[in-house]
This record gives C-alpha cells, structure tokens and sequence, in this order.
C-alpha cells in the first residue's frame, strides 16, 4: 500500500521530538480528522536551523512529517514557505488516493510555525495559535464526522448526531 | 512466508487438515453435479446431504431443508434480508436492526431504503449490548423483519438474542441473526433461542471461506437471492460449490466435536492477555462486555496512538493484528460501532482487536505483548496527544 520511502521514514522517523522555547510553533489537525502534527522550528540568520515534530496518525501521517521536516531543515524562510503539501507527497513517491487530504498536512503545520515565527519578530503580541486558526479548509473543505458525514464544529471530539441519530439518519 | 504469529483469525482462520483432507478427497472422487441422475449426481448429492446433516447438527435445526448454502456470511445476510423484505414488503416495508451490525446489514439495510423501505436502528449500552425492550418499542405494525447480530465482530459482545426472538414471535415479526462470528464458537441452537433465520460462515471455525450457510425456519417467508435452477430447495439456484460445502460439513462436525476444547484454549489466552496487559501498556480501555463476549475476541483502545501505526509496527515483527482505526480503512470511517458505545474518536483510532485461534500459544502472548510494548513507547514518543512529563 505505501511505497519503499513512506515505510522507510514511518520505521525510522527523521527529526522527531519537541525544541523547548521554540522560535515557531505549528500545529494541523484534530483527532476527528485523524491526524494531528506538531512542527517545532529553531531560526538563525533567517534559516531554518532546527525542525522537530511531533504526530498522531497513521504510517502516512507520519513519514509525511519526517520527510517535511528533511526537506525543510536549512532552508530560509522565504524557501521554506515554498514547500507545499504536494512536494512532500511527490517526494515520498506518492500517498494514497485517500491519504491525500487527511495525512499530507506537513506543509500546512510548517507554514503555520513560520506564520507564528513572524508574528513573534513583528512583535504583535499574539496568544498562542489556535488550531482552529490554522486548520484551513480550502476550496470549501470542511470537517465531516467520518461515521455519519454530519459537518463538525471545530474542537469537538464527539458527534453528538451520531449517538442521538438512528440508521435512517446515518446512511 | 516467515513464521506470523497470527492475531488476527477474524480476518482468516486456517483450514483445518481434516477439513483440507475431506477437501482434497472430494475433488479427486467427487465432482458430480448433485442435481444429475447418475451415479455421480447421486454420490456428490449424498455428500451435499451429509454436510447438511453436520451443519444441522451444529445450528440444532429440526429440518434439513431448513439448510441453505451460500457463498459465506454476507450473501447468507443479504439473503434473509432482501429475501424477506421482498416476500413480505406487502405486510409492510419497516425493518428493525441495531446500531452496530455489520456492513452486509448495514448496506443490505442501505440498499433496501433506496427502495422505500424504512429502518429504525437501536441503540446499545455502553458495552455494546442492545436492549431487547428498545427493539419491541421499535417494532411497528408494518415491520416485517428484526435483524439484530448474535455477536460483534469488533468488540465480541454477544447479544440477548433469545429475550429479542421472544419479543419478535410475540408481535408475529420473523426475527433474523447474523451469527456469523458465533457459529461454531460458541453453542448454537436455533430452536432454543427461537430463531427465524440465522447466518453463518464456514471460515469462522475452520472451513473454507467463501462457503457459508442461511437456517431459514421452516414457514418462513422469503425469497431467494438468486433465480435459476431448482437447487437447495428451490432456495438457492446455481450448482453447488460442493468442495467447500464438504469442507464447511467437515469443520461443522469438528466444531461441534471441539467446541468446549476450544472455547477453553481461547479464555486461556484471552485471560493471559488481560492479565499481563498491564504489566505492558498503560491507558486503556477493554471494550466490549467483560462476560458475555466472545472468548476468541478481544478489544483493546489504546490511549494517544494511532492503531494503522500499531498494526504496521507489529507486522515489521511479524505479528498480524487488525486495527479499528479510520485511517486503516479504505473509506477512512471511524468505527460506528466504537462510537455507538461511546469511544470518542481519538480513542476509536488506537483501536485493535484481537482473535485467537487454535494455532496460538501461551508464548506468542508474551511476544505479543512486548513488541507491543515497544510501538506503543515509539508512538507515544512521537503523539502530540500524549501528556507531557510522562
């Protein structure tokens, strides 16, 4: 089902852990979706000196992390925001079809700990991010419980119309 | 292929080598059409007879005709819902199942909507089991059927399946089991319990898979799947698969045999595991009913892990287990029925489930456990969701 290079960095993750007072800090996902990630950054001169990371997911999820955090770390900023979701994905030699949306969101939890870096430097005080900020929902993207596709509210953990829903409802 | 130590018979049993013997001696000396009438029709129709007999036994059916063979559990399921519901629908088109039946229920169910009928689905505790006075409030005048599963085969919990048939005889409304994770497992009679129709599938206790069995009570009204030929009674056309319904006779015969035997190997193993899982793991949940749960099956949430992780980690050490994660299923759904008992969804992720079979030992627990020791200490490492200064 994965190909050599996603099970390569899922049995040996690249760049995991968490950098104490980090410079950025982003975090994608919710467990409702399945996935969640952490990206940890060091800054110096404008580049990115050290990325650690932390995921709950599945084998996609987190080869997706550790390769993001390879193909980020040294790079400056400017080049980093670069990065998308789908050069991660082509440099795992691709995700399945369905993994696509759920698990590929290195790139998105990266742009957030460099939005957060910047925030910090530009010296607005800002509250620590929020994921509901960051969790972006494009092209009309939104999160649907994965039992009963009844659109969710952000932060919850818990469909409340699954349990109170019958069959009828359901399908 | 290197030696697995298989936790996952849920999945796949093994077949039997009696079972594979009878098998292989079918092939070779019995390949007549049981329908012919020659001599090789009337052998290969006294070996389809005999497998029904063993069958029969194993279910405790009063009647042979009583018998249908199918290609395994979920025609067997889609037979006696679709059949009824089509036979019936001038009674009505109202159908009562529960919230955590297997998908060939669920889309049989599905499917039938698409065709005006309707559905009321029940609600389970949180051990999963489904209250048999929510079902009796549920049944209509215009139900024409009540499916409710024996056993589930995510969390094993077995269901108050006799209280249910009661209830349903009472209102006159033919009642259905999909029993396909029971049969064989655990003593089966559908007299006792009452039953109308109940599924079943040979790979369950070591038959072949792709052979299974309907009990569809005698008087009951239903129609086939399947048009053709006159064959099973006119219940079921098309020429038998004779080989595997000979492989499913055989395991029925060894099942009934063995069956204490066997239900006495599983709890052995299956109070192993819980015994020494917290010696291994931490932050846990069992799911399902503590006692009246299958003895071959066992479901454990783990706590900040993701079970798709889990089950790729222990297959690198050669341990097959499945996993009740969304991200593990092709349609990326968390499990309805951990969420109908309550899971929340992080929860459901780090979900496995675990079956036994008769070739597990004692020592394949142990190793089990301590690789599962080790993945789970690698995942949590890695979870944002695992509480820090741990």
């Amino acid at each position: 089902m994965y190909s050599e290079v996603v099970m390569d960095h899922f049995r040996k993750p690249r760049n995991v852990g968490v950098i104490e007072n980090p410079d950025g800090k982003g975090e994608v996902g919710n467990p409702i979706c399945g996935d969640m990630m952490t990206i940890y950054l060091k800054i110096a001169d404008e580049r990115i000196d050290d990325i650690k990371f932390q995921t709950f997911g599945c084998g996609a999820a987190i080869a997706v992390s550790s390769m993001l955090t390879e193909m980020a770390k040294g790079k400056s900023i400017e080049e980093a925001k670069k990065i998308t979701n789908s050069d991660v994905a082509a440099a795992l030699e691709g995700l399945p079809k369905n993994k696509l949306h759920c698990s590929n969101l290195g790139a998105d939890a990266l742009h957030a700990a460099i939005k957060d870096y910047e925030s910090k430097q530009s010296g607005i005080k800002t509250k620590e991010p929020k994921r509901r900020e960051i969790h972006e929902h494009k092209d009309g993207e939104k999160c649907y419980c994965p039992y009963c596709d009844a659109e969710l509210p952000e932060g919850t953990t818990y469909c409340k119309a699954c349990q109170l829903n019958t069959v009828e409802d359901h399908h | 292929m290197e030696q697995v130590i298989n936790l996952d018979h849920l999945s796949a049993n093994p077949i039997l080598p009696e079972v594979q013997e009878a098998m292989i001696q079918a092939m070779k000396n019995n390949y007549g059409n049981p329908s012919s009438q020659h001599k090789l029709g009337d052998s290969a129709a006294r070996a389809l007879e005999n497998a029904r007999e063993s069958v029969a036994r194993l279910i405790n059916a009063k009647d042979l005709k009583e018998i249908v063979f199918t290609s395994g559990g979920t025609e067997s399921v889609n037979h006696a819902i679709k059949g009824v519901a089509f036979a019936r629908v001038e009674k009505g088109r109202h159908i009562v199942t529960s919230n955590i039946e297997h998908n060939a229920v669920l889309r049989s169910l599905r499917r039938l909507k698409l065709m005006d009928y309707q559905v009321t689905s029940v609600p389970v505790d949180k051990y999963g089991i489904i209250g048999a006075d929510k079902v009796a409030e549920a049944i209509k005048p215009e139900t024409i059927l009540v499916t409710v599963m024996h056993s589930n085969n995510e969390i094993g919990t077995i269901e108050p399946i006799k209280e249910i048939a009661a209830l349903c005889r009472e209102k006159k409304v033919p009642f259905h089991t999909d029993a396909v994770d029971s049969v064989g497992v655990v003593p089966m009679d559908v007299q006792d319990l009452g039953l109308d129709l109940l599924s079943l599938s040979s790979n369950t206790f070591y038959g072949p898979a792709g052979v299974g069995a309907l009990y569809s009570k005698k008087g009951t009204s239903i129609w086939p799947l399947l048009d053709g030929g006159v064959q099973e009674n006119n219940k079921r056309a098309g020429a038998e698969n004779l080989i595997g319904i000979i492989g499913l006779g055989k395991a029925a015969e060894l099942a009934v045999r063995e069956m204490e035997s066997r239900k006495r190997h599983y709890l052995e193993l299956k109070k192993t595991l819980l015994r020494e899982l917290p010696n291994y793991i931490d932050e846990y949940i069992i799911n399902g009913h503590p006692e009246l749960c299958l003895p071959n099956l066992l479901s454990v949430s783990i706590k900040y892990v993701e079970g798709e992780s889990l089950v790729l980690m222990l297959d690198d050490e050669n341990i097959a287990l499945s996993t009740r994660s969304a991200c593990a299923a092709g349609a990326l759904q968390a499990s309805h029925v951990l969420i109908s008992i309550g899971r929340d969804f992080a929860d459901a992720q780090g979900t496995l489930v675990i079956s036994f079979g008769l070739d597990n030992k004692k020592e394949d627990i142990t190793r089990f456990l301590s690789v599962l020791r080790e993945a789970v200490k690698t995942l949590r490492d890695i979870s944002p969701l695992y509480p820090r200064g741990k």
